[in-house]
């Protein structure tokens, strides 16, 4: 177990937080929290607290991809063919748009890490960038889903599905049959989950692009190259995390059909 | 010191409550709104829930009253749907499942590991934070007409046949599951890197066992039921959904998902209790739990084995028999440890020197209501009499008594036990003790005739029913006055002692654990200095030794 | 009875009903189920009376009083494993006993008698082949096997005769089914037990056990004059689904006759049993059900019949025992096949009286 080895190798004494509150506030750096014993002890316990909750998260998401694939097994024939209506260009784009956050939030965190101040921000304000790119994107392919009424709900229309000779771009590329009109109808079904999804994963990309928001000026104070690196790899393990999600997203939800 | 009594209070006409403890380190409003400190933040949630559970208790007298006749006399069939909805919601999410994790949990656990607070003690006042703005949603559900779905949220029943506030209802329990998560995440992270010195796993209190497996079952249970909850709201908003067969989904898929979460939830509320428990009979009979180890990893093992038999919840919903089959045989396996903690509790007793404090009898409580409970779980886990036996009063009654005779005698030990620790100033004995018998009795009342309605087919959620029944359920809601006063008294008594109750000193118990070796209450960085555990938990021995060192050294 | 006063025997019959602890026995499985019940009652007795036992025997020997010093055990391996494992063997021996009776009561026997039940918000309807129509009501014979098929128009409810101790739910979308064979004669109680709604507590009605003989005087005093075959056939012919399944060698659809209980390969290549549920799916999803060697062309009827509809056209594509029968069908519509999907008014020509009744 590291946690008592931690306080054993973390250097203070235990009977260093008796003088802390006599003496002029002890021997310990100024981000390290009272309770902690040793400035380790409080970055490993960050780090593992925020492993657990990405757990948590697995498990949060876990529900909708439960849900995605038994209904994708029932009905698989339709879900295929809805799935024909997002852009695999698109889609390829955001992919690529979100690995390449990750590399410059991996290099955000060696920056804070090296105590690179300039580099970290670059690497912060790319991330930024490139998170706010993939929004746009998303909003793009959202956006074009609106205008072909494939938003479930009141709106929502079969004709593409029905007659996809309706649909010259779509079609072009992979010539699907029609569909009689109650499998057509299963297609809602799909694109509900489509956007539970999407949409879930976007919210977990605005909080954490508001996050790295508040990030960017903290780093410019120089609040994470002084040492204090919790935050920034912390934070880089959520980024991560969300840009497995996508990852995972993108292949059930764009790639089912490809051969 | 009578033989009757354990309790060793310091000598009254001198005894004062220490100047500088936890509450009196800072004032106004603010330190305590923003305060990091696990106890201030435990005392905010103690607050919190007896708020609730007092608007939970209200609904279920009013739930009784209506059941008093056979028709609908006291209020229309919707409004009973709405009351006994708002019953569930409230005990379940508000009450039970924070009731000691949040209140006992937060306070004790960073004391009985020997740390100076929760890992995360800003994450920790958010969690209450989180629950006071669910709390607000579900009080603004009720004031704007409530909420008729019952607390299990029956799809399509909630996402399209209903035009209540199922939306509020669900975002309420939604930001509560958060609040739930953070505790529970709060304290795995504490019990795994912020033990002290020398504070190997198996020398912590069984209290911090029971709480570190509900945390697991909080950490991968809740997100479950919080996606769950978003389908339905989404559900509602767009017409369309995974749950409604109308549109090509399935209603048994929620089911699923649905009890994945709740049926680790009730291990949730009821492992913490199981926790107090194993501390109380400890104490009272000056003796090592009988089989620590095992109760240990019973705790464990009913976490890991709670989340295998959620569709026990589903039997007669056309699952296939083989399914039942396998969920039926994990239901059986997951009651055994439940057995084996009660009979290592009552092997507790066995050559100890046992005294009958308010704590001990809400134990004993807990033990015999308890075992009932639980055996009738296994009725409701036998496949074959779970067919006659589900969706009746059987159900309501097997719940009530695991939660109400278990789960809420633990807490009320619970709170009685640590009282002393919290507040500085010791209840008074003689009334406290005719509280719990009261309860006792009137709890007995109450929800035993209801396993005789429900073998008799009386279904649940009915407001009104055939005639036959009533006698049964006059007899239950006379009970549940009874029961009532029974949970009015502690209100009462326990304000009364903040003033005028005797000073309780360090350990009026003469207890084990490191909370017992400090100050009442305690101060707000727990120990002036961290700890270092040289013995095993509930080492009455080493508890004589510091006594004699103790004595030797004031003379 | 004569050596029991009159006034005793009414005071005991009394108490019996209004202090009764379980209901009447009035089904073969009744007495399985109790019995399993009061096992565990015994077994739950026992496991209360020696835990009562310990806890008030240790608190009395071991009181302070009595008892001033505490001895310290750890534990004990054997104890541990005794506690365990007996437990263990109980519950499993009662999830065994359970599993067979849980296999029995959901495992319809062959020669049991359907009965239909739709179950809507907020009444129970029971819809007999012979055409006997229900509403919170149901009469069956004594002595037979009876199988419930159920299904929700809505949300879900769950039939229940506590009598009987059976249950099912009645779910939307698919159906259930339950069985039971009654012994004893009677009005027993049927209740909705699945929270649906404001009315819940008034979805109640009764369950109603006769002799065979007043069962068949019963069936024929309350038919509606037409089976539920019957119904069935006329609802074929309104919605055009003789357009294509008829026998023509021409016909686009598969012929219905003799189709319920065989084999069918599907245009997959699964091949699936036809039952109540697959001919249910196959007419409101039938893109996802379609016969090997056909089109997908069949339209889905999903918003256009209701359950009891869907109900009638089984009963009727049951009864569908030869290619003479469907012929009687077609020719009972004047639906020109090239017409598709056109309502006709021939939906309003009653069948020929000539054809029988199928029970």
């Amino acid at each position: 177990m590291s946690d008592s080895t931690a306080i054993a190798n973390g250097g203070q004494a235990p009977s260093n937080s008796a003088n802390t509150a006599n003496s002029a506030h002890g021997e310990h750096p100024p981000y390290q929290r009272h309770h902690f014993e040793s400035v380790e002890q409080q970055a490993d316990t960050a780090n593992f607290a925020m492993w657990l909750f990405l757990l948590t998260e697995v498990m949060f998401f876990g529900g909708l991809f439960t849900a995605y694939l038994i209904m994708r097994n029932w009905y698989y024939q339709p879900f295929v063919v809805a799935s024909h209506q997002l852009s695999i260009f698109w889609g390829t784009a955001n992919t690529a748009v979100l690995i390449a956050s990750s590399f410059t939030m991996a290099m955000g965190v060696w920056s804070a890490e090296t105590r690179r101040r300039k580099s970290l921000l670059i690497s912060l304000g790319l991330t930024l960038v490139f998170g706010l790119t993939f929004l746009g994107i998303k909003g793009i392919e959202w956006h074009e889903k609106w205008e072909k009424h494939h938003i479930p709900g009141e709106h929502y229309s079969v004709q593409s599905f029905v007659n996809p000779q309706s649909d010259p771009e779509v079609y072009k590329e992979y010539h699907d049959a029609p569909l009689p009109p109650d499998a057509a109808q299963k297609t809602e079904e799909y694109f509900f989950l489509y956007f539970a999804m999407t949409g879930m994963h976007a919210l977990h990309m605005v909080i954490g692009i508001g996050i790295l928001v508040f990030m960017i000026f903290r780093a410019k104070a120089g609040a994470y190259t002084t040492g204090h690196v919790t935050f920034v790899e912390n934070f880089g393990l959520y980024w991560h995390f969300v840009d497995i999600i996508w990852i995972y997203l993108f292949a059930l939800l764009y790639l089912i059909s490809r051969h | 010191m009578s033989a009757a009594t354990i309790v060793a209070l310091p000598d009254q006409s001198t005894a004062r409550i220490p100047k500088m403890n936890f509450l009196t380190k800072e004032n106004g409003l603010l330190s305590w709104l923003l305060t990091g400190d696990h106890k201030r933040i435990a005392t905010l949630y103690l607050i919190s829930i007896t708020f609730f559970f007092f608007i939970g208790g209200a609904l279920a007298g009013l739930i009784r009253l209506e059941l008093l006749t056979p028709q609908t006399s006291l209020m229309a069939a919707d409004t009973y749907n709405k009351v006994f909805t708002m019953h569930g919601v409230i005990m379940v999410f508000f009450f039970l499942v924070p009731s000691v994790p949040a209140t006992l949990g937060n306070f004790l656990i960073p004391m009985m590991i020997g740390a100076k607070d929760l890992a995360l003690p800003k994450i920790n006042l958010l969690s209450w934070y989180l629950y006071i703005v669910a709390g607000f949603m579900a009080i603004y559900t009720m004031a704007a007409g409530g909420v008729d779905t019952g607390w299990t949220f029956t799809t399509p029943l909630s996402t399209h046949y209903l035009n209540t506030h199922v939306i509020s209802t669900g975002l309420a329990i939604f930001v509560a599951g958060f609040s739930s998560i953070f505790t529970g995440l709060n304290f795995i992270v504490t019990i795994h890197k912020m033990r002290a010195p020398g504070m190997t796993w198996f020398r912590l209190p069984l209290f911090v066992w029971a709480n570190y497996a509900a945390s697991i079952l909080m950490v991968l249970g809740t997100p479950v039921l919080a996606i769950t909850l978003v389908l339905v709201v989404l559900e509602r908003l767009f017409h369309i959904g995974v749950f409604d067969p109308a549109f090509g989904g399935d209603p048994i898929l929620f089911q699923h998902l649905f009890w994945f979460y709740s049926h680790p939830a009730v291990y949730i509320m009821i492992l913490p209790g199981m926790g107090v428990i194993s501390e109380v009979v400890s104490t009272f009979s000056r003796k090592r739990v009988f089989g620590y180890t095992a109760v240990a990893f019973s705790s464990v093992a009913i976490a890991v084995f709670g989340f295998f038999v959620w569709a026990h919840h589903m039997f007669i919903m056309g699952i296939s028999n083989y399914a039942a089959l396998i969920f039926s045989l994990l239901t059986m396996l997951v009651a055994v440890p439940s057995a084996i903690k009660i009979f290592n509790w009552a092997f507790t007793l066995y050559k100890g020197s046992i005294t009958f404090e308010t704590p001990m009898l809400y134990a004993f409580g807990f033990m015999g209501l308890f075992t009932i409970g639980g055996m009738t779980g296994v009725f409701l886990g036998t496949t074959g009499t779970d067919i006659h036996l589900t969706e009746t009063y059987f159900i309501v009654a097997h719940f009530h008594f695991v939660m109400v005779g278990g789960m809420l005698m633990a807490f009320l030990a619970g709170i009685h036990f640590w009282w002393p620790k919290w507040t500085g100033r010791m209840y008074p004995e003689k009334i406290s003790q005719l509280a719990a018998i009261v309860t006792f009795i009137g709890f007995n009342f109450t929800f035993f005739p209801q396993f005789i309605l429900g073998m008799l087919g009386m279904p649940r959620r009915y407001a009104a029913y055939p005639p036959e029944f009533q006698a049964l359920n006059v007899f239950s809601t006379a009970g549940a006055t009874i029961l009532g006063v029974g949970y009015l008294l502690p209100i009462l008594y326990l304000t009364w002692s903040l003033k005028y109750g005797a000073v309780a000193g360090n350990n009026p118990w003469q207890a084990t654990g490191l909370e017992w070796q400090t100050q009442s209450p305690p101060l707000t960085e727990n120990f002036p200095e961290i700890p270092i555990m040289d013995h095993e938990a509930y080492d009455y021995e080493w508890l004589e030794k510091m006594q004699e060192k103790e004595v030797a050294s004031v003379g | 009875m004569d050596h029991i006063s009159p006034v005793l025997w009414q005071f005991l019959q009394k108490w019996l009903t209004h202090f009764a602890l379980f209901p009447p026995e009035a089904s073969t499985v009744a007495p399985e189920s109790d019995a399993l019940f009061f096992f565990m009652v015994l077994v739950s007795l026992i496991g209360l009376t020696i835990v009562v036992l310990l806890i008030v025997g240790f608190s009395i020997l071991y009181s302070k009083k009595r008892h001033p010093h505490a001895v310290q055990i750890e534990g004990s391996t054997l104890l541990e494993a005794t506690w365990t494992i007996i437990p263990l063997g109980l519950f499993l021996v009662m999830f065994v006993w359970g599993a067979l009776l849980y296999f029995r009561i959901y495992t319809p026997p062959a020669n049991a008698m359907n009965i239909y039940v739709v179950g809507k918000q907020w009444m129970w309807k029971a819809e007999h082949p012979g055409g006997q129509h229900e509403i919170n009501a149901l009469h069956v014979p004594m002595g037979r096997p009876i199988q419930i098929t159920l299904i929700s128009q809505d949300v879900f409810h769950s039939f229940s005769i506590p009598a009987f101790r059976v249950k099912r739910e009645a779910i939307p979308g698919r159906y259930t089914t339950v069985w039971f064979e009654a012994t004893a004669v009677g009005t027993y109680h049927l209740f909705c037990t699945q929270y649906c709604g404001t009315d819940h507590s008034e979805m109640i009605g009764d369950v109603i056990v006769m002799t065979p003989e007043d069962y068949k005087k019963w069936l024929e005093s309350s038919t509606s004059g037409n089976s539920l075959a019957q119904d069935g056939e006329r609802l074929f012919a309104s919605l055009s689904c003789s357009a294509c399944h008829n026998t023509r060698p021409d016909a686009r659809g598969p012929s219905l006759a003799n189709v319920y209980n065989a084999k069918l390969t599907l245009a997959s290549g699964q091949t699936v049993t036809v039952d109540d549920a697959y001919l249910r799916d196959a007419i409101l999803n039938p893109s996802q059900h379609i016969t090997q060697g056909y089109a997908p062309i069949m339209p889905t009827y999903q918003g256009q019949i209701s359950e009891e509809g869907v109900i009638a056209l089984v009963e009727y594509i049951k009864n569908l025992d030869s290619d003479y029968r469907v012929q009687q069908t077609t020719n009972t519509t004047d639906v020109p096949p090239e017409i598709e999907g056109a309502k006709p008014a021939a939906g309003a020509k009653a069948p020929a009286a000539q054809k029988e009744v199928k029970p």
